[in-house]
């Protein structure tokens, strides 16, 4: 087994990899085979992994790339994500990718896709539509269409035709990813001072750009280190970042919460790996119709899914309940459109129900965080000091 | 003192026609009548009439409000309740209108929804939109049908089947169930009949562009002529009538060989054709306009008046398949059409209508439209050798309206395309 800073020191590397070494290699490694990049925020992975495939996920360039040619074709009021998307794509960090896959986000995204495909980047570009019908004879069955579309353009690419029994395979490995990250939060929910939430990010951000094999080797790894007494406790309030699901704050904006006061218990950073809550069945003849089931009846809540039916302040209200979280911090990307509408109804919701919460907006590209460290440090001490007292609202 | 504004007779007619339909709101819950709130793009407006309900579109309040002066108040209002500046100033506008009373543009009341219809169509920020109202009016039905995106250019049979069977077996049901009125497919054929006539009039208006001088203004006359079919007439005599006016009248003046009719008059000269591309402002909407006219620049089309309806290519209502027609239609409005088929379309008005220039009035807080604009400016003016042109301003928040910018960035152009066309005179003098 690995030490913990050596895994940590491991991920790190993997997940602010730029030029995507380890799915180059991968594909170099063996004869047809087909990486996908995937946008954020959630896209069913085990379907490309069934169909020989390496999916990769495209967070953009964040603080580490200075981007010349995105900013043509963005507007100063649109949000960072796409132009550093496209400005990677433009300079040739993912010239070894075969597909692109946009799930359906926001506008930005999927206008994205017909930006790749008028720039014919990629063997296919494909913006996945996913159901905002939840009824599985309905949505579920079109998702599971979108679906066979996917695996159709890698067909036309490798040749493999793919079984149930593949399908079942990689359901159960992805499967596992779920539960042993599901695990780390247990964990840290618990012992916060075990791993911080930097090296946490770390740990799931590599997940995104390697096989899914190598990254539960790891995750064992790690959860065998956080299952043991490390680190030590500090005086700190527990708190549930929402909002960041798509467009990543710089590294040091994450680390920015923790050392101003706070443990995140909870997150929505990497939401693509822990969207679907628990397993999908590993063992139906019908696997396309049990990751579609999945997605209708398991999903995280999210900016991206129509909620009317279930909530989504009810859900993470329960999330900080369930955590014990003292309060919430509300991080939304500039023009960030999913994220920034839905602040109103938690915030009144959170006004109502009494539940503590900062908010403030970030950047990808943005590395000055000392007003919001300061806010943070504030919101911290505000429910250390008074804890006693009626919900403290700072936004 | 400021000049009054000429309407022609068919603009008249159409006020009267909004007139109608609000006060018919103002009294709905005195008279027991259901009413829908719903969207421009996928508006599904033979099937809200088949139920008989009345349609109230929070986008054309927005507006309205907005051309009257009264959007900067209520978006005022709503950041006060923690809506960004970054966003939908229609959401705002909307949201602010509802915290302040919900009185509408004309002073009437806007009576509360029966019924949330939320045809998912070609923008995100629709699904948030109802999110919001739904917590606002808990007591209202809500329904949602999901629009495909044309993500590779065209609608196929799955995804068509996908809308019929949300039409089925959820849309009509609810709207039974609300309005107690049983589903009549015949009504809604004869809706969906007369959808089809209004449309190949407002397709054959819109044609008369190709005319020189163009007879109308696609654009800010365009956006006119769009009301009856985009609020609610669609599917009536009214809407088919009102169009058979209008073409009436732009026969006349190509046969007078006249311009557009303007806020001050009718227009002298046209130098400059243009198509444009995304919403006007409408907070400032005569004098953006105003830049365009004193210059001699007429809009020959544009893509903002098929935001409701795509019918350039040939598309109509199909009576003798009443839900693929309604399927159809959603996935066929302009934002839910992919970027390169939005350029093949803006591509073709350009060459079909001779256009001298090409413009994009990017909208700050309608990334719909917004993103890949710039994508889309390069490769139409690669394509087509184009001079293009970019402004930017916003939908209905006064803040993002400049007027200086505005005017200096079109005058530079307007220069541009002067000299263009007095080099290409001089070339074809000297060939």
């Amino acid at each position: 087994m690995n030490s913990l800073p050596k895994l940590i020191q491991q991920c790190k590397d993997l997940a602010f990899d730029l030029q995507f070494t380890r799915s180059r290699e991968w594909k170099a490694q063996e004869e047809g085979r087909v990486v996908v990049g995937y946008m954020p925020v959630y896209f069913p992975r085990e379907i490309i992994h069934a169909a020989g495939g390496l999916p990769v996920a495209i967070f953009g360039g964040g603080d580490r790339k200075q981007i010349i040619k995105g900013d043509a074709y963005y507007q100063s009021y649109i949000c960072h994500i796409p132009r550093s998307i496209i400005d990677l794509a433009l300079d040739g960090h993912t010239n070894h990718f075969d597909g692109y896959l946009f799930p359906s986000i926001c506008d930005v995204i999927r206008n994205l896709s017909g930006l790749f495909k008028l720039n014919k980047l990629g063997k296919f570009v494909k913006y996945m539509d996913f159901p905002q019908n939840f009824l599985p004879e309905i949505g579920g069955v079109f998702y599971q269409q979108e679906m066979q579309h996917v695996l159709h353009y890698i067909k036309e690419i490798n040749g493999k035709e793919v079984t149930a029994h593949d399908l079942n395979h990689s359901i159960a490995l992805y499967n596992t990813n779920r539960r042993l990250i599901a695990r780390m939060y247990d964990i840290r929910q618990e012992f916060p001072w075990r791993m911080t939430i930097e090296e946490l990010y770390y740990v799931l951000r590599a997940g995104t750009v390697i096989p899914v094999e190598e990254h539960n080797d790891i995750l064992e790894q790690v959860v065998a280190h956080m299952e043991k007494e490390i680190g030590e406790p500090q005086d700190k309030i527990k708190v549930v970042v929402s909002g960041a699901f798509c467009e990543q704050p710089a590294v040091g904006l994450i680390k920015a919460i923790e050392e101003a006061g706070c443990y995140v218990v909870d997150d929505d950073y990497m939401l693509g790996s822990r969207m679907i809550l628990g397993d999908i069945d590993p063992s139906t003849d019908k696997p396309l119709e049990a990751i579609a089931n999945a997605y209708i009846h398991q999903s995280q809540y999210s900016s991206s899914i129509y909620d009317v039916h279930n909530p989504k302040e009810y859900r993470l209200a329960k999330i900080v309940q369930d955590r014990g979280a003292d309060g919430v911090i509300f991080a939304s990307a500039s023009f960030c459109d999913p994220s920034l509408l839905d602040a109103p109804i938690f915030q009144k919701a959170f006004d109502e129900m009494g539940i503590r919460y900062i908010s403030f907006q970030y950047s990808e590209n943005i590395n000055q965080f000392k007003v919001i460290k300061e806010q943070v440090g504030a919101f911290s001490d505000s429910i250390k000091l008074w804890e006693d007292d009626k919900a403290l609202v700072i936004a | 003192m400021a000049q009054e504004a000429q309407k022609e007779k068919s603009m008249v007619l159409q006020k009267e026609m909004v007139e109608g339909l609000f006060n018919d709101l103002d009294s709905a819950k005195e008279k027991g009548r259901k009413v829908c709130y719903t969207f421009i793009p996928g508006n599904l407006s033979e099937l809200i009439r088949t139920f008989d309900m009345l349609p109230v579109y929070p986008e054309i309040n927005a507006l309205q409000n907005a051309m009257r002066k009264k959007s900067a108040a209520y978006i005022r209002e709503a950041e006060k309740h923690a809506h960004s500046e970054d966003v939908c100033t229609y959401v705002k506008c909307d949201v602010g209108m509802m915290l302040k009373g919900n009185i509408g543009p004309t002073g009437q009341k806007i009576p509360e929804p029966d019924i949330l219809l939320l045809s998912y169509t070609g923008c995100f920020t629709f699904m948030k939109w109802f999110e919001t109202l739904k917590r606002e009016y808990p007591n209202a039905t809500v329904v949602m049908i999901h629009t495909p995106y044309q993500e590779n250019g065209v609608m196929t049979p799955e995804m068509t089947q996908y809308m019929v069977k949300q039409l089925k077996e959820e849309v009509i049901p609810k709207m039974e169930e609300v309005t107690g009125i049983k589903f009549d497919e015949e009504k809604l054929r004869r809706h969906l009949e007369l959808s089809r006539e209004a449309e190949d009039w407002i397709t054959k208006i819109f044609d008369t562009t190709k005319h020189k001088p163009s007879p109308i203004d696609a654009y800010f006359a365009g956006v006119y002529y769009i009301g009856p079919i985009n609020i609610g007439f669609r599917g009536t005599q009214q809407a088919v009538d009102y169009y058979k006016e209008l073409y009436g009248e732009i026969q006349e003046r190509i046969r007078l060989g006249l311009g557009p009719i303007t806020p001050e008059g009718e227009m002298k000269e046209e130098k400059y054709r243009l198509v444009v591309e995304g919403p006007p402002n409408w907070t400032n909407f005569r004098e953006f306009w105003k830049i365009f006219y004193d210059m001699g620049a007429v809009i020959v089309a544009s893509s903002y008046t098929k935001v409701g309806g795509v019918y350039d290519l040939g598309w109509r209502h199909d009576p003798s398949r009443p839900l693929e027609a309604l399927a159809e239609y959603c996935m066929n409005c302009y934002t839910n059409l992919n970027i390169p088929q939005r350029i093949d379309l803006l591509s073709k008005c350009i060459e079909e209508y001779q256009a001298d220039g090409y413009i994009t009035n990017s909208i700050k807080s309608c990334n719909s439209f917004s993103a890949g604009q710039l994508g889309m400016m390069r490769e139409i003016e690669d394509r087509l050798d184009i001079p293009v042109g970019f402004i930017e301003s916003d939908l209905v928040d006064p803040r993002y309206f400049s007027y200086s910018n505005i005017k200096n960035r079109l005058e530079s152009y307007f220069q541009m395309l002067a000299q263009r066309k007095m080099m290409e005179a001089h070339e074809a003098i000297h060939a």
